[in-house]
C-alpha cells in the first residue's frame, strides 16, 4: 500500500484559512459530494428518495436541507448531496443504493473546492465577488451564480456565514478572487 | 440588463448566454422526404424583425436552464421569459 499524503485543492498538506478584518475565508476539504439527477417521470419517486437520506424535505428550488447528509438545489430536478468525508467516503453509491434506477447519480467528490467565508461584513464581500442579491438570499438557500468567472455553488448556512463551491481546478482563482475582494471591502 | 428567471427570479444577463432564434426548438424530422429542404430553412433561414423576437438563451453560470426569451430588438425590453422545455411541451413535445 503507497502511503501517500492527501492534498487540499490548493495543494498544501492542511486546509487554508485567510482573516482580514471581520471575515474568515476557509478552505474545507473533508467533504463528500455526490450529485442526483431525477429521470423523466420518475420526479416524485427522487423527492421521496432524498428525502429519506437527508431526514428531510427535498430542497426545493433555491433552497437546501438535511442535517448530516445536506442536499441543494442545483437546477430542475438536480441536487447535490453532501457529507463529512470522514463518515461517508463512499457517499456516491449511498445515494444510489437510495434513489436505485429512479435517478442518475455522480460522483463528486474532489470535483469541487469548498470555501466557507464567515464574519458579520461577509455580505460587503459577496457584493464585490458576484451578481447574486446575497442580502436576500434567505438562510437555508443555495444558489447557483458566476463569481470571477467561475460557476459556483453559494449556500447561506447562517446570517453570517456562505459556503461556496468552485471547480476544484480553479481553486486558487477563486480564492484569489475571495481575498482580493475581502482586502477591497474591509 | 436583468432576466426575470421563471424559476430564481431576477438574474444578471452576464450569467446568460444567447443561442440563437426560438423556431431551433422545431426541429424538422430528419426521416421525412423533404428533409433536405426544411433543414436547410431550419439552419440557414431567419427572419430579421425590428421588434418583438423570441429568442433560445441558456443560464449558463447559473442552473443551466434553458429559455425563451422574448425581447424587443428595438428597445431591448424583456416582456417575456418561460422555460424553454415548457414551451417545447406546449408545442407537442415530449420531453
Amino acid at each position: 500500500m503507497h502511503d501517500l499524503i492527501a492534498l487540499t485543492a490548493l495543494g498544501g498538506a492542511d486546509p487554508e484559512t485567510c482573516t482580514i478584518g471581520s471575515v474568515t475565508c476557509s478552505e474545507v476539504p473533508d467533504v463528500a459530494l455526490a450529485s442526483v439527477a431525477a429521470r423523466l417521470g420518475r420526479e416524485g419517486e427522487t423527492h421521496s428518495a432524498l428525502a429519506a437520506l437527508i431526514g428531510q424535505k427535498a430542497p426545493g428550488i433555491g433552497q437546501f436541507s438535511g442535517q448530516t447528509l445536506i442536499a441543494f438545489w442545483a437546477g430542475p430536478e438536480q441536487w447535490i448531496v453532501e457529507a463529512p468525508f470522514e463518515s461517508h467516503e463512499g457517499l456516491a453509491e449511498l445515494v444510489k443504493d437510495g434513489t436505485k434506477d429512479a435517478a442518475s447519480v455522480s460522483e463528486q467528490t474532489d470535483a469541487w473546492a469548498r470555501f466557507d467565508l464567515e464574519g458579520p461584513d461577509v455580505q460587503s464581500v459577496l457584493e464585490l465577488l458576484c451578481n447574486l442579491d446575497c442580502r436576500n438570499l434567505a438562510t437555508g438557500g443555495a444558489a447557483r451564480t458566476s463569481i470571477h468567472h467561475l460557476v459556483c455553488f453559494l449556500l447561506r448556512r447562517s446570517t453570517d456565514f456562505f459556503s461556496i463551491y468552485a471547480p476544484r481546478s480553479s481553486a486558487q482563482s477563486l480564492q484569489h478572487a475571495i481575498v482580493t475582494a475581502m482586502k477591497s471591502a474591509l | 440588463m436583468i432576466i426575470q428567471h421563471p424559476l430564481l427570479g431576477p438574474r444578471d444577463s452576464s450569467e446568460f448566454v444567447y443561442l440563437g432564434d426560438a423556431s431551433l426548438i422545431d426541429r424538422p424530422d430528419w426521416q421525412a422526404e423533404n428533409a433536405a429542404e426544411t433543414f436547410y430553412d431550419y439552419a440557414y433561414l431567419r427572419d430579421n424583425p425590428a421588434g418583438e423576437n423570441r429568442e433560445l438563451w441558456f443560464h449558463e453560470g447559473g442552473d443551466r436552464s434553458w429559455l425563451v426569451v422574448t425581447r424587443n430588438t428595438v428597445t431591448h425590453e424583456i416582456s417575456k421569459v418561460e422555460l424553454a422545455c415548457d414551451v417545447a411541451r406546449m408545442r407537442g413535445r415530449s420531453k
